[in-house]
């Protein structure tokens, strides 16, 4: 069972080395000298420069480019001023930011230290899913570390920057992933996203001007310091720069982590790299970006993995979580597990959310049984059509556009079940 | 007092590290779990008290999270990943076997207190799938008869 990346580079390169997640270990292998070059030589202009050049884009799932994130802080200090690192993960078919957290948490540190820098904020608050006991640990002792070798505290690496990082754990609920519900949950509350504006810059974590980044964000951080802009854009597209850690599970040969450039093809991925399907077993369709990210069918996926080309057949490379689905697998009860997922994370507050992914799910699972009805179809596209762009947040589009995908490309598994009036899949996974 | 001196102790210092006191809530909710398994009436009292908040209040959050308990649970919690690389996987035919096994369906506890079982979402383990969630350790590409060992192993 491998679990350090099959195909590694910049940021995973040194994660079979057990000592990496040590201070020591780390040093060893040139840590915290970007960290050091950032606090000591580079002011937060230059930082937040450099990281707009090299075009480095979050890689929590929504893309937002980094540098310019981080150019929304207010200036001055007349105000405490926060970053949060978002390490809930729990967008299904993500399992990146485990890896990081377990293999890299002092590469983590580093890029939360130059991101402090270039904000001007005092802590960091680090929201953990609560399912990841282990991950917290290890990111806990690394802070250790960090406190008792001067690297954080209240002259990060004998530079004037004060810097201190908490680890807060959350307690099972998708939505703290999403960042005002994340706040919401980091203040003690039921994390309900908030309305925007004000967006987390102006009023974030405590009320207080916030930036949060992904987990794998602050890791690209060290690498575009030691390295330069010009280096990163030497991976990846013009538009979509870096590299990322692409995670593919389902069906496969070779489930497992692999950290390519953006922009390499999901054929390759799939079929080269994973090592395509099992024995005797077709794919059929490819989930490309994590669960709310729309299915492409085997004939598309000569794309390249960046939201730009992505973009164009209807997907987008949310948290580049691959999922493979094979020529067993019913597409309905795809969308079964999907909605029923969502049905049940929704926090709540927008009628619309609330009310369509529970008739999403019904619905779903009415034709899954063969008691659907054609008509169902259209009520499926248009429950999910009245749910995008209305609500809070982009929780319910994103329940709304992995049933929107499965219509568009296998709606004939959906008409099969109602003309047989049952599954006929029958070797599909058990639902 | 059913929140002993140690857990307050905890308590407190997580009160310290953040700008404001109710940011130590969940927090505060994990490490009164540990010690008492779950939320009791008593402790939600006591947790109020602590955070200038009404009892209600702390019952409103303890209810929207999976991992804090408004009632009794099994000395160890058995969960199963049941999204989607985990079902494609076999987690769904785990579980039915588990459930026969303990006699139990998901969400219930055994008789003797031993176990609840509970179903999961995607653990963000999905390359080692099917995956199940042993109180606070992960245990990956598990087939059918190592699962059930696994759980007979529990104390
Ligand atoms: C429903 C929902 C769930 C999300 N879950 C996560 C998550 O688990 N981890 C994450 O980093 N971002 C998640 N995001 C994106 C965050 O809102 C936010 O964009 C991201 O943390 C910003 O960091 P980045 O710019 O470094 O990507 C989620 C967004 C939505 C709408
Ligand atoms: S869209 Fe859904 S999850 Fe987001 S705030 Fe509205 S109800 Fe909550
Ligand atoms: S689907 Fe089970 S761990 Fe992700």
């Amino acid at each position: 069972m491998q679990k350090v990346p099959f195909v590694t580079g910049y940021l995973t390169e040194h994660f079979g080395d057990d000592d990496y997640a040590t201070l020591a270990g780390y040093r060893r292998r040139g840590g915290y000298e970007a960290a050091r070059k950032a606090l000591t030589e580079m002011s937060a202009e230059q930082i937040v420069e450099l990281v707009k050049n090299a075009g480095l884009q979050g890689r929590g799932g929504a893309g937002f480019v980094t540098g310019l994130k981080w150019s929304f802080m207010p200036k001055g200090n007349d105000k405490p001023k926060y970053l949060v690192c978002n390490a809930d993960e729990s967008e299904p078919g993500s399992f990146k930011d485990r890896l990081l957290l377990e293999r890299g948490p002092h590469q983590i540190i580093e890029g939360i230290l130059i991101a402090a820098k270039a904000t001007g904020a005092e802590k960091t608050f680090v929201y953990i899913r609560g399912e990841y006991a282990h991950p917290a640990d290890v990111l806990e002792r690394a802070i250790e570390e960090c406190r008792a070798a001067g690297i954080l505290g209240a002259k990060c690496l004998g530079s004037d920057l004060a810097h201190d990082v908490i680890v807060t754990r959350g307690a099972g609920a998708y939505i703290c992933g999403e960042e005002t519900g994340l706040l919401e949950s980091l203040e003690g509350k039921k994390g309900q996203p908030r309305k925007k504006p004000p967006f987390p810059a102006q009023f974030g974590a405590f009320g207080m001007p916030t930036t949060v980044n992904n987990v794998e964000t602050f890791s690209h951080a060290p690498h575009i310091v030691k390295n330069g802009a010009a280096w990163f854009r030497g991976f990846g597209t013009e538009k979509s720069p870096g590299a990322t850690v692409f995670g593919v599970s389902g069906l496969v040969q070779r489930p497992g982590l692999y950290e390519l450039p953006l922009g390499t093809r999901l054929d390759e991925i799939v079929f080269q790299h994973a090592g395509g399907p099992l024995p005797g077993r077709k794919v059929k369709g490819v989930i490309p970006g994590g669960m709310s990210m729309p299915i492409l069918p085997v004939s598309q996926l000569d794309v390249p993995m960046a939201s730009e080309f992505l973009r164009e057949r209807k997907t987008l490379l949310g948290t580049g979580g691959v999922m493979v689905l094979d020529d067993t697998v019913c597409m309905v009860r795809v969308g079964c597990v999907i909605t029923y997922f969502f049905r049940d994370e929704s926090c709540g507050q927008c009628t619309q959310c609330r009310e369509g992914t529970g008739w999403l799910n019904k619905i779903m699972q009415r034709i899954e049984r063969g008691a659907g009805s054609l008509a169902d179809l259209d009520i499926l596209l248009d429950v999910a059509g009245k749910m995008e762009g209305q609500t809070i947040c982009a929780f319910a589009d994103a329940a709304a556009w992995p049933v929107q995908g499965l219509l568009r490309h296998f709606r004939e598994d959906f008409e099969a079940h109602i003309t047989h009036g049952k599954c006929p899949f029958p070797q599909s996974f058990e639902l | 007092m059913v929140i002993s001196a140690e857990t307050r102790a905890r308590i407190d210092a997580a009160i310290a590290k953040y700008p404001k006191k109710r940011g130590a809530l969940l927090p505060a909710l994990h490490l009164v779990q540990e010690q008492t398994g779950w939320i009791t009436p008593e402790a939600a009292r006591e947790l109020a008290t602590i955070f200038d908040l009404h009892p209600i209040q702390v019952m409103e959050v303890v209810s929207f999270y999976n991992m804090f308990y408004d009632r009794p649970q099994g000395r160890h919690h058995v969960h199963v990943c049941t999204n989607l690389s985990c079902s494609l996987r076999g987690s769904r035919e785990l579980l039915r076997q588990l459930e026969q096994h303990l006699g139990i369906e998901a969400g219930e506890t055994t008789k003797d207190g031993r176990v609840t079982l509970g179903r999961e979402e995607c653990l963000g383990a999905c390359a080692w799938a099917p995956v199940l969630r042993v109180d606070e350790t992960y245990h990956e590409n598990l087939d059918v008869d190592a699962a059930k060992r696994l759980v007979d192993g529990l104390e």
